[in-house]
């Protein structure tokens, strides 16, 4: 295609192409013109086309749950609005979709559904979590010759694809059933929250439904509290908080890569 | 908030029940493959990491020149495909789609 006869657009042009592509009631943006150096809009058009498509095929790829419950026909229209109201922010597709959970939390036609935000965002952070940076994970056996108090004192840091997403759905539940084929949908029971944790200690992407208290015990973690503190945090939010249940779920999940004493 | 720190007995008790009967992720297991360049079956390639970076499953010919599988480390270079074809560590040449 002839874009311009000149050898650059300039940036007001760019501007114009942009907006022209991503909304399809727009006039095709000025100088797009066909080898007879008339206007060109059938040619704008598959290109136009062949954007939109492209960027609703990776929302797809990158939340496949969500598309499963809601339908391919209406999977595709909600990503349609929500590509030309979000256009991406950069041109690596396995990063687009990260305000795609909001965009559905605030979709009014979805009110009903509202555990689709969640499962969109155990999504979003299952992809993060694949493409994290590796890391060397931590053996715990060196734990088995410290003492009890060096042992309350230690913290550790987080394995770069930790995740951990928390919420009032049963997302895991939903994500079984709908993304990884291990779980029939009518066994799932939709009231009750799940936590869970997200980790990639090797090739590949490992999920544990966390214990109550569970999460909010590795958020302090993560933030630097010690073992004791953290432990401590946890069972007052929570006095099921079972802190063996928690720690043997972190180790095999490859959870920590270092301890500080 | 407090931060009181559960007792000491607690935490380290807590520590024992966790790493007994503990089973580790398997490292070994990731560090032992490599990927083998021509060896994969069209459509058995591996691969999948989301939009954009998507290519598993989409080798179009058998032994696929520039689709690679996962094999146990060392067995690629002397993996022996049907009409005198190896495996590589390396993509090839040969057997790419028109």
């Amino acid at each position: 295609m002839h874009v311009l006869q000149g050898n650059a657009l300039s940036p007001l042009q760019l501007e114009d192409f942009g907006r022209s592509l991503l909304d399809s009631e727009a006039d095709i943006p000025a100088g797009v013109i066909g080898p007879d150096g008339k206007a060109a809009p059938k040619r704008f058009s598959v290109y136009r086309n062949n954007v939109m498509v492209s960027l609703i095929e990776a929302l797809e790829q990158n939340f496949p749950a969500v598309m499963k419950m809601l339908g391919p026909g209406y999977f595709k229209a909600l990503s349609k609005l929500y590509v030309e109201t979000h256009p991406p922010q950069s041109p690596v597709m396995m990063w687009f979709g990260s305000s795609f959970p909001d965009f559905i939390d605030t979709f009014e036609p979805l009110a009903l559904y509202p555990y689709l935000g969640d499962l969109a965002r155990f999504e979003w952070a299952w992809l993060q979590a694949y493409h994290a940076k590796d890391a060397e994970i931590f053996d715990p056996g060196v734990l088995s010759d410290l003492g009890a108090d060096a042992l309350a004192e230690l913290t550790f840091d987080l394995h770069p694809s930790v995740r951990i997403v928390q919420s009032k759905w049963p997302v895991l539940s939903l994500a079984e059933a709908n993304r990884f084929g291990t779980r029939s949908v009518d066994s799932i029971e939709i009231e009750g929250g799940e936590d869970v944790l997200i980790s990639r200690p090797a090739l590949d992407v490992i999920v544990f439904r966390l214990k109550p208290g569970a999460a909010s015990f590795l958020i302090g973690i993560a933030e630097g509290l010690s073992l004791g503190e953290a432990a401590a945090q946890a069972e007052s939010l929570n006095e099921m908080f079972d802190l063996g249940a928690v720690l043997r779920d972190s180790f095999e999940a490859g959870a920590f890569i270092k301890v500080s004493m | 908030m407090s931060k009181k720190a559960l007792t000491v007995a607690a935490v380290a008790g807590a520590v024992a029940t966790a790493l007994s009967g503990i089973s580790m992720p398997d490292v070994a297991h990731a560090q032992g493959k490599e990927k083998c360049y021509g060896v994969s079956m069209k459509g058995q390639n591996d691969c999948k990491a989301g939009a954009g970076t998507t290519c598993a499953g989409t080798s179009t010919i058998d032994y696929q020149g520039n689709a690679w599988k996962l094999v146990p480390e060392g067995t690629c270079m002397t993996m022996e495909v049907p009409g005198d074809r190896k495996g590589s560590l390396e993509p090839l040449k040969r057997d790419l789609p028109a």
